[in-house]
């Protein structure tokens, strides 16, 4: 009895949370005639033109490009910064430490708002405006502590003696890093790596604010479907679709992980 | 209270299709009766925590009935049983504190708050906890605790069984002793059956009125600890039980006697000769064996151990080695010969591993 | 965690961290400090300024004071309903997530599906879905007689933002809870039913206990979030009907990027990550209290 109910309660609640998928996949298929004469559960001349049209612009493919490659640039570059320093703070005791942990964890929790117009100044004086580098580096400012807080969970789970182990086995540190404690943490980088991609695929303040043309994220592109002739409902539907296939993907190859990695590795 | 029954009870985790099951738990009839202590004892993988979750009811068998005194409960849901159990680890409710802890099994049946309050003190005396009833549960040190789970298992006074699962895992070597004689000085107190499963033989031997000794899913033996320990019904018995285990050397019988080498021991009863591919060995504890320096069976020192207490002597015998007690009057070192003298009645022989008795000559 | 070895070394392996979140973060904050207490006539000149910007900001008789005051407070109730909301359903979800089988995994990422799905998008998918002439939802209410146009009408407006944060964050709470309610060992449950506690009992006495520390991480989270929400109301409302869902940072997005408002901006800014500081401070505090408890 107890285990039906929560299959009734787990299958409601995907239904609901589908629902609004389900019109998105639904105006996709259809023309802006059909979307705008009226309403049915599904398209009653189905249409691939609104995908056709985002597979051979080249501004809606750029756009997919471009949020991909800062996307994955700002992954590399987070989880590298972050697992020296996570390391230290797992391992270590040293003057404000404390203090500079929560600094860092205070960014995670900036709004990117305040930060649009300084980054857009300084970005633009620097020569990196409109490069897919300014939104990786601006992205850096929530990624890179959030790497290091997750990396640092998961450190922290990794005995110690480990490392000492090591170090009497005459492993010289770097050595020792990558031959035995990478391995060992390849989980939490995995789940670091996971949530890195993910909040800089999500967000699109920054990204659509530090560019123009030359890097100019998806979600950009997206917003000229507004100003274009009327409302091209079909179009922005396919679009919207297409935007969640990435993130589908990278979730379904960590789905083992995915309840210990939301935990950030602190359960 | 209540007498356990398993009445041919098994358990097989299904097989690939065709293929035979294969037996977490071999077929078992055995009656557990009120007011006893019994221990599983095995190593882990044997299927003592099979057991345990059968008579719990976390596992239903796949043959076989389980029948507390005249009730058939094998089908029936953990809270229907009316059991307690005490866990590996301390399961206690966090934000509790520790009389909340015990009253909440009462509380839960709708006991009134007058028996209530009178059990949970009779309880708390008995386990020393009186002094902590007030604290919150979460702030005490693991043997606390473990006391907490064994009370909460106590405090009912009609619970058909008590279960233990290992639960000196946690706790600190020096008050394992301690925790291990106030269940004993528990039992004594209130008459109940409990059930205690341990790969410990110490726990299991000090603990238990009958030990019931498993290995792969089979029950080897159930006895007393004198019988487990001068009588072991199987040679994995012999092995397990003792520290160190049983010497076990392959002999051949001529009559009364079991030839192991070129060396003979008279076995003092009469033995059929076994058929023949039977593997026969003869066994025998270090602690009844006595190396002397003549005399006796032609035995070289190899080793000497000092255990403090007392010493023993690993010895070669033929090609066999063998270890025995050394008394403390005797003064052998490595590479000496001497002799090795064993009282006929504590001379076993084993066909297949299974002990089997003589007729007196 | 106590006996940490004590190396003033281990600061070489933060400086990277360091280099980055210096380019990341504290360069663009010390340009908003500047401009903070700055004014400017236009062509690049700027002049000290002092408090004054802060004086109009925190004095809610001013303009722009009552904006920031009324823009806050919208801000905290928001951020309390969505909390209110998505805790309980989120650890509801959690409970009723399957234990085992192939049914865990695929549950699990469709429940983490939205958390992947860009701000934009999500609020495009919410603006399709609650228009009355083409959307779902919208169309559903008003066939049902019930008035709802969530450009037009605020409460309608409300209700959609409200919505749409509970359909998008919500899964990050269940997954959160979920990972806290796995951790929990079997014994405990069996404990619980040999001591005939109702589901109820199972709940408030052991998982909510045991949940509390992925609870806190939750609520921080999700309050953050929701204290900083800015693409998809603005896609959705764009801070409208009126200012009805004009949250703190949509106000400050317009007030910087639209009105190009520097100084008000830069003091707004300041104020604004101040607030959420102090609270992020007073949540990582719980926390590490928390830890030191169970490490006790």
């Amino acid at each position: 009895m107890r285990i039906q109910g929560r299959s009734i309660g787990i299958s409601a609640y995907l239904i609901v949370l589908f629902l609004p998928i389900y019109w998105l996949l639904n105006m996709s298929f259809k023309t802006n005639a059909e979307i705008t004469s009226r309403l049915s559960f599904w398209p009653q001349h189905v249409t691939f033109r609104n995908y056709a049209h985002i597979f051979f612009d080249p501004v809606w493919r750029g756009g997919f490009i471009h949020s991909l490659s800062y996307v994955c640039l700002n992954t590399v570059i987070s989880v590298t910064v972050a697992l020296p320093a996570a390391y230290a703070f797992s391992r270590y005791r040293f003057i404000g430490d404390k203090h500079l942990f929560f600094w860092l964890l205070s960014n995670l929790m900036a709004p990117a708002a305040v930060f649009a117009m300084p980054f857009f100044n300084l970005y633009y004086s620097v020569g990196l405006f409109d490069t897919i580098w300014a939104v990786a580096l601006a992205h850096c400012l929530f990624n890179v502590p959030l790497a290091v807080w997750i990396l640092e969970g998961f450190i922290s789970g990794i005995p110690r003696e480990i490392d000492e182990t090591a170090s009497l086995d005459g492993y010289a540190f770097p050595r020792f890093f990558v031959k035995i404690f990478l391995p060992l943490i390849a989980n939490g980088i995995g789940v670091a790596a996971f949530f890195c991609f993910m909040f800089s695929w999500v967000e699109q303040l920054l990204a659509s604010t530090l560019t123009t043309i030359h890097a100019k994220p998806i979600a950009s592109v997206m917003t000229q479907v507004y100003s274009a002739a009327g409302m091209d409902w079909g179009l922005l539907s396919a679009a919207g679709v297409l935007t969640m296939i990435p993130g589908a993907v990278v979730i379904w190859f960590v789905r083992n992980h995915i309840a210990k990695g939301f935990a950030l590795g602190r359960v | 209270m209540a007498n356990v029954t398993l009445d041919h009870v098994a358990h097989a985790y299904p097989g690939a299709p065709g293929a035979a099951p294969t037996y977490a738990l071999k077929p078992i009839d055995h009656m557990w009766r009120n007011g006893r202590a019994y221990a599983l004892l095995g190593p882990s993988g044997c299927g003592k925590t099979t057991l345990l979750n059968i008579i719990s009811g976390l596992v239903i068998p796949s043959e076989g009935r389980l029948l507390f005194d005249d009730r058939d409960v094998t089908r029936l849901s953990t809270e229907k049983r009316n059991i307690a159990q005490v866990f590996q680890f301390p399961v206690i409710y966090d934000t509790m504190t520790v009389a909340e802890n015990l009253a909440f099994p009462l509380k839960n049946r709708g006991m009134d708050r007058a028996s209530i309050e009178r059990r949970v003190g009779e309880i708390a005396d008995l386990l020393d906890l009186r002094p902590v009833l007030k604290r919150r549960a979460r702030g005490l040190t693991a043997d606390a605790k473990q006391k907490i789970s064994l009370g909460r298992g106590l405090v009912r006074a009609d619970v058909s069984a008590v279960l233990f699962d290992e639960p000196l895992t946690v706790i600190d070597p020096a008050l394992k002793w301690e925790l291990r004689s106030k269940l004993k000085a528990v039992h004594q107190a209130l008459d109940m059956l409990m059930i205690y499963v341990t790969h410990d033989q110490v726990e299991a031997l000090t603990f238990a009125d009958e030990v019931v000794v498993m290995k792969d899913g089979e029950v080897l033996q159930i006895g007393t600890p004198a019988d487990l320990f001068e009588r072991p019904a199987h040679s994995f018995v012999g092995y397990f039980i003792g520290s160190p285990g049983m010497n076990f050397l392959p002999a051949s019988l001529a009559g009364g006697r079991a030839v192991v080498g070129e060396a003979a021991f008279d076995l003092g009863a009469q033995y059929d000769a076994p058929a023949a591919g039977k593997r026969v060995e003869l066994g025998f504890r270090p602690d009844y064996a006595t190396l002397l320096p003549a005399g006796g069976l032609p035995v070289r020192v190899l080793r000497i151990e000092d255990l403090g207490r007392r010493r023993l002597a690993r010895l070669g015998m033929g090609a066999h080695e063998v270890v025995a007690t050394l008394p403390p009057d005797v003064d052998l070192a490595p590479g000496d010969a001497g002799g090795l003298h064993v009282p006929r009645e504590h001379l076993h022989v084993f066909v297949d591993d299974l002990r089997i008795e003589g007729r007196s000559a | 965690m106590m006996d940490k070895p004590w190396s003033n070394r281990a600061w070489f392996f933060v400086i990277p961290v360091l280099v980055v979140v210096l380019f990341s973060s504290l360069l663009p904050m010390m340009t908003v400090v500047n401009y903070s207490v700055q004014d400017t006539m236009g062509q690049n000149h700027f002049f000290w300024n002092g408090a004054a910007w802060f004086q109009n900001l925190l004095d809610p008789t001013t303009d722009i004071g009552g904006r920031f005051a009324s823009a806050l407070v919208r801000n905290l109730i928001f951020s309390f309903v969505v909390l209110m909301i998505e805790l309980p359903l989120g650890i509801a979800v959690a409970i009723c997530i399957p234990r085992h089988g192939w049914k865990v995994g695929a549950t699990l990422v469709l429940i983490a599906l939205p958390l992947l799905i860009p701000w934009t998008v999500v609020g495009t998918i919410w603006e399709i879905f609650a228009r009355q002439d083409i959307g779902l939802l919208g169309a559903a209410l008003n066939g049902i007689g019930v008035h709802y146009n969530d450009t037009q009408d605020p409460t309608s407006a409300w209700a959609t933002i409200v919505m749409m944060d509970v359909w998008h964050w919500t899964g990050m709470i269940a997954l959160l809870s979920y990972a806290g309610l796995k951790a929990i060992p079997d014994a405990f449950y069996q404990a619980a039913r040999i001591d005939g506690a109702s589901r109820w009992s199972v709940f408030r006495n052991i998982e909510l206990p045991k949940l509390q520390k992925v609870l806190v991480i939750a609520v921080l989270l999700r309050f953050m979030e929701s204290f900083m929400i800015y693409t998809e109301p603005s896609v959705v409302t764009g801070g409208g009907p009126g200012e009805a869902t004009s949250f703190l940072s949509l106000d400050l997005v317009k007030i910087a990027l639209g009105q190009v408002d520097l100084g008000n901006a830069a003091a707004m800014s300041i104020v604004y990550y101040l607030i959420t500081l102090t609270i992020c401070w007073i949540f990582f505090t719980i926390m590490t209290q928390l830890d030191q408890r169970k490490g006790a």
